[in-house]
């Protein structure tokens, strides 16, 4: 039983950043804009989260430099697909390799050193709770804030006008237009607040998950992302769901060794990527499904006027 | 005016190189002369910058194909590493056996093998946007990962020389099993002049064939091509089998050539490279083959960089990644003039 | 006292680069006024409306908005100060519900539960039935612009722009939105309607200013003038007379037999046991607006079925080709048998932008070698450019570059180039100016004389009524049963577009009735 609580939380934990950048990504998508560059973004948060967190000593701070500086990038993406209307998928590619070099780069001097931090609190009465407590109270103040975050999103794009303009933005940015809203401006700021939530993302793997720096140490998991969305319809609670199975098929890994089943490792880590391929095949079977559902908009470049 | 926005957008990137590297405490000069001077500087090194020109070209023609096609391929990585695996395990088997004359039969089977692994690899790809319109970038870009621990399981377990002091690496496969050199004290082979034939193959293929058409207008305009009555999925299935047969042929012979055994480190990230070839090449067989060389000589330097002045290898991707952002703006930069232009005119058409 | 003008324009004028779309333009409007700009496509008329609402500053020119001088900066602006807009084109959120839609829209101090109750209060003050709360997508187009028009009200405007509102209604709901229009202006509200329909704007309105490329060529009063006069102004003189002949029928050559495609959801496309022939030797007309299955039936008919193959296995019915069932047949197994289809979408299908003719020919070329004949290629569009009366620098000019009448053109020549047995024509002139109009027509009667079997889906019941032999009507994915031309009137058009036939009939099975009607 015990074990089971463990694996429910080491699930949880491991599927947080894919949670935090799912929902940067639902929320740029759902302005009608896709970022590729999300793995990118994760690996340049984390090595600056993870810098800032050497030097300071502050977990918070940190965490959330490395969330400011993926957002300058950010804003650099958005300024390109937004206003120069470049394409949006090379634009984000673009990204991507530029921040798998440049994290390299400067990280180099931060291989094998490790953090001291601040220790977090404990969750007072809930995380003494028999099964529920080590499963669910036991974990980072990061996961829970990642959890307010989609309450928060879902609040802003159902309940908010803001947030239904921005969906009504994603779906047909000619009406928006014809309206007054300004589109453009919209788009770009999802596209920096977006990325400013993948920059939570990799900043958590590399100061709290981890905690440690290494080459590539994000492994794709920006493009997992990526592909939750998809599973998700755009929906957030759905993101939420999917962060946390994606999180759990990583951990099974461990933990089949654990139970005494060999199988070498390497196959053990495919499971992740083959599980997304899989994910991905099955909802996009039904290709009237995907368009009822996605933002009519996703990938096409707004020229107003 | 077509090489204006290259030419450009490679200034650029040279100074926000030069400003990089003076943050880092280098000499800019010295660091850019290795990017620019020293790959060119006797026929060795040119015979260097040739043989990794070799598989940025092959990856990128492929690439450029897919692209054109509105197939956006981003595994030419995994497809590179299949043909590596696929060739590798082949002449490893053969080494072993002791089957290794004629050299230049097995080694032509032995390519073949890795282009159909690599196609194979990109089979994939097109069967599960074909049969479930699954994303191909994504889908793609997953099996890299896979395609990257596969060969490390190969490498570390069932194919670990027993004689390698417990490396991660294949036996040398035997000297008669690789590609021949082009020239003494060079380390280019044949595998360059296959490259530029297949080049001209493209260029024939993409414009002097009415596969090439029905490719180019289905990139250009979907809707057009299925009232013409063209068939998406030749066009889908045609593309990645080529584009994946090429990337697979490329890292056979990175595999069968300078390297002479399997590793983990097979690739360079040469698939990666190829998009940023294929972009800067705008998507033209002919230019694919001049950009792979800009990049060849880019990835010298950055290997360069690591040995002489102690900067990390990385610099290399990091500026490619720059080189790419530099050509998307500067490219809408000058397109936007151009497009304003016509919108101009256009809106008038339709405004009135 | 000289009245004060609602709206005056003077000397206004706007271009895009070369182009001048409104040249020294004056506009009066009088307060409570229905007052039509009418003229041709490209005559200037939405470049002057965006004026007007703001989307647009003019080059030159004054406005005055009741007396006082007004410079609008953005579209907020102009509706802070009552002016609203009816776009031809919805600006709608089909996610969103109604009310969501509309209090998008307005100012700051509107709550989504203001906008729900005024939307009521409208609904009976003007007869605008619309419920608040439902979700966009499911609205049909009536009730859509319904949405629109309720917007512009709420604003409690000065001065409302419709354009081309009609576009999208049958004759019925047509009639309906003019006893609103008139209550509006009744009260005072001046209303512009845009139009190029001569025969509703003699019915509504009471001030006409005609536009024609770009400057006003006449202020009339519509109720005093004649169709001709109002030709004369709107194309510069009269349309040039269509020559017709009549025609025996024989066998059908080309027949659908209750062909059925399931919809995918509510606001998609559908057919439902859809049934007609075609006799060699005449022009079939399919009338109705679209939206009501026309673009599937064409895609159906062409070769064209949807990706989804879910869908596709749900597919009913036969399409027959000289009695052969073809319903599995490609595109390209139908153009070698002679049947050829014109689809409405001329940029992006018909024609791909960024090639040029030459290489456009391509798209119709029926050779299977594998080798690129890149010189019969330009051939083959020179031939068109010249039989076809083409205006264009040369077979290497980009489809991008011709105008949508030339281009019209082009495709319709490239079509035609082949022979074809069976012509399947989707809106052959929407967009195209009166010259290449006659001329597209024109070439239509005599493929007709010459034999082969021509369906016609158009939205222009006047064009229709040009050119067709028979008609069917089409709505909701269900075809009325044929009727001569010389039995149809506009008005029993209409009421067949507006659905009456198909709820007669709904008692006993649909289909069953239509088998009926057809012996």
């Amino acid at each position: 039983m015990h074990e089971l609580a463990l694996l429910i939380a080491a699930g949880i934990a491991s599927g947080t950043p894919l949670l935090l950048a799912g929902l940067g990504l639902l929320l740029n998508e759902r302005a009608g804009v896709v970022n590729l560059g999300a793995e990118g973004l994760m690996l340049i948060a984390a090595v600056s989260g993870f810098g800032i967190a050497f030097y300071t000593g502050q977990t918070w701070v940190a965490l959330f430099g490395g969330a400011l500086v993926a957002a300058l990038c950010s804003a650099l993406l958005g300024w390109m697909v937004v206003y120069l209307h470049t394409n949006q998928y090379a634009s984000g590619l673009a990204l991507s390799l530029f921040g798998a070099g440049i994290s390299a780069f400067v990280g180099a001097a931060l291989v094998g050193k490790k953090l001291e931090l601040d220790k977090t609190e404990k969750l007072p009465v809930l995380s003494d709770l028999p099964f529920f407590g080590p499963a669910l109270f036991q974990q980072h103040a990061m996961v829970y804030f990642a959890i307010a975050l989609c309450l928060g999103m879902v609040i802003f794009l159902y309940h908010t006008k803001s947030g239904r303009m921005l969906r009504g933005i994603g779906e047909s940015p000619a009406s928006a237009h014809a309206l007054g809203f300004p589109v453009r401006r919209v788009r770009w700021i999802s596209v920096v607040v977006g990325g400013a939530f993948c920059g939570l993302a990799g900043a958590y793997l590399s100061v709290v998950y981890a905690p440690l720096w290494v080459e590539g140490m994000v492994a794709g998991r920006g493009w997992i992302a990526l592909a939750l969305t998809v599973f998700a319809t755009w929906r957030p609670w759905r993101v939420l769901l999917g962060a946390y199975l994606f999180g759990s098929v990583t951990m099974l890994q461990l933990h089949l060794q654990a139970i005494g089943i060999e199988i070498p490792t390497q196959f053990m880590s495919m499971l992740p990527y083959l599980a997304t391929i899989l994910v991905l095949a099955l909802i996009s079977r039904n290709p009237s499904w995907i368009r009822a559902n996605m933002p009519a908009s996703l990938g096409k470049p707004f020229h107003p006027g | 005016m077509a090489y204006l926005s290259p030419m450009i957008s490679i200034a650029l990137t040279f100074m926000i190189a030069a400003l990089v590297v003076t943050a880092m405490g280098k000499d800019p000069v010295k660091v850019l002369s290795l990017f620019t001077l020293e790959p060119v500087k006797d026929k060795r090194a040119i015979g260097e910058v040739m043989l990794k020109a070799t598989p940025l070209m092959l990856c990128s023609l492929g690439l450029a194909f897919c692209f054109r096609s509105n197939v956006w391929n981003i595994g030419a990585e995994g497809q590179f590493l299949l043909g590596a695996i696929g060739a590798g395990g082949m002449a490893m088997w053969l080494t072993e056996a002791g089957m290794t004359r004629p050299g230049w039969l097995w080694v032509s089977l032995a390519l073949l093998l890795g282009a159909i692994a690599g196609a194979c690899w990109a089979g994939i790809t097109a069967w599960f946007r074909d049969k479930a319109h699954a994303n191909e970038i994504l889908v793609s870009l997953m099996l890299v990962y896979v395609a990257n621990l596969l060969l490390s399981y190969l490498v570390f377990g069932p194919w670990k020389d027993p004689k390698g002091w417990n490396f991660p690496q294949t036996l040398r496969f035997a000297d008669s099993l690789s590609i021949g050199r082009l020239g003494p004290g060079m380390r280019v082979h044949w595998g360059f002049v296959l490259a530029l034939i297949s080049a001209g193959v493209m260029v024939w293929l993409m414009y002097f064939t009415t596969l090439g058409a029905r490719l180019r207008v289905g990139g250009l305009a979907p809707d057009a091509a299925r009232f013409a009555g063209f068939s998406a999925r030749e066009s889908l299935w045609t593309v990645l089998l080529c584009s994946g047969a090429f990337a697979g042929l490329a890292g056979a012979m990175e595999v069968l050539g300078p390297m002479g055994q399997l590793t983990p480190h097979v690739s360079t990230g040469y698939g990666f490279t190829a998009i940023i070839v294929a972009f800067i090449a705008r998507l033209h067989p002919l230019a694919c083959v001049l950009a792979s060389f800009l990049l060849s000589m880019l990835m010298i330097g950055g290997e360069l960089a690591q040995s002489r002045v102690g900067l990390s290898a990385s610099v290399s991707s990091m500026f490619q990644g720059v080189l790419l952002m530099m050509l998307l703006i500067v490219d809408s930069f000058i397109h936007y003039r151009l497009a304003w232009r016509k919108h101009a005119g256009k809106d008038a058409a339709q405004h009135a | 006292m000289p009245e004060i003008l609602r709206l005056r324009l003077q000397g206004v004028s706007k271009s895009y680069g070369s182009l001048r779309a409104n040249d020294k333009i004056d506009l009066d409007i009088k307060p409570g006024s229905i007052h039509a700009v009418l003229g041709e496509n490209g005559a200037g008329k939405s470049t002057l409306m965006k004026l007007i609402f703001g989307l647009l500053q003019p080059d030159e020119g004054d406005m005055f908005l009741d007396g006082i001088p007004i410079r609008w900066q953005s579209p907020e602006q102009a509706r802070a100060y009552g002016i609203a807009m009816v776009f031809q084109h919805f600006a709608l959120f089909e996610s969103l519900s109604v009310a969501e839609n509309v209090w998008l829209g307005m100012a700051k101090h509107w709550t989504l539960a203001a906008v729900s109750t005024a939307l009521e209060t409208l609904a009976h003050q003007y007869g605008l039935a619309v419920d608040p709360n439902a979700l966009v997508h499911r609205l049909s187009v009536g009730e859509r612009q319904r949405v629109e028009i309720a917007r512009g009200l709420l604003a409690r405007p000065r001065v409302m722009i419709l354009d081309e509102p009609t576009s999208v209604l049958s004759p019925q709901a047509a009639k309906a939105l003019f006893a609103m229009l008139r209550t509006l202006a009744s009260e005072g509200c001046s209303v512009i309607y845009i139009s190029h329909k001569l025969h509703e704007i003699r019915e509504l309105c009471d001030d006409c200013t005609v536009l024609r490329q770009g400057r006003v060529t006449g202020r009339v009063d519509p109720r005093r003038c004649n169709d001709e006069q109002l030709s004369a102004l709107m194309i510069g003189g009269a349309p040039p007379p269509l020559v017709r002949a009549k025609r025996d029928s024989a066998a059908a050559l080309f027949a659908v037999d209750a062909l059925s495609v399931p919809a995918i959801d509510e606001a998609s496309e559908r057919l439902n046991a859809v049934s007609f022939e075609l006799m060699p030797g005449e022009i079939l007309g399919i009338a109705g607006v679209s939206g009501n299955g026309q673009g599937l039936l064409l895609d159906m008919l062409a070769g064209e079925p949807s990706d989804d193959s879910r869908l596709m296995r749900r597919v009913a019915g036969h399409i027959r080709f000289q009695g052969r069932a073809i319903e599995t047949l490609g595109v390209r197994s139908r153009r070698r048998l002679g049947i050829i289809a014109v689809p409405a979408e001329r940029l992006g299908r018909a024609t791909v932008p960024e090639l040029s003719l030459a290489d456009n020919m391509f798209l119709s070329d029926e050779s299977d070698a594998w080798q690129l004949d890149h010189r019969k290629l330009r051939d083959a569009a020179q031939a068109v450019i010249a039989d076809f009366s083409v205006k264009a620098p040369g077979p290497e000019a980009l489809a991008s570059d011709l105008s949508g009448g030339n281009l019209q053109k082009f495709i319709m020549g490239r079509a035609l180039r082949s022979a074809p047995k069976v012509l399947l024509v989707s809106q052959p002139t929407w967009g195209v100016d009166v010259g290449a109009s006659a001329q597209i027509r024109q070439q239509l009667l005599a493929l007709r004389d010459a034999g082969a079997a021509i369906l016609v889906i158009s939205e222009e019941l006047d064009e229709l009524f040009q050119i067709a032999d028979r008609f069917h009507v089409m709505y909701a994915g269900h075809l009325s049963a044929p009727i001569l031309r010389e039995d149809a009137t506009l008005e029993l058009i209409g009421q067949w577009m507006g659905g009456s036939w198909l709820l007669a009939q709904q008692a006993p099975s649909v289909a069953g009735a239509a088998r009926r009607v057809h012996h």
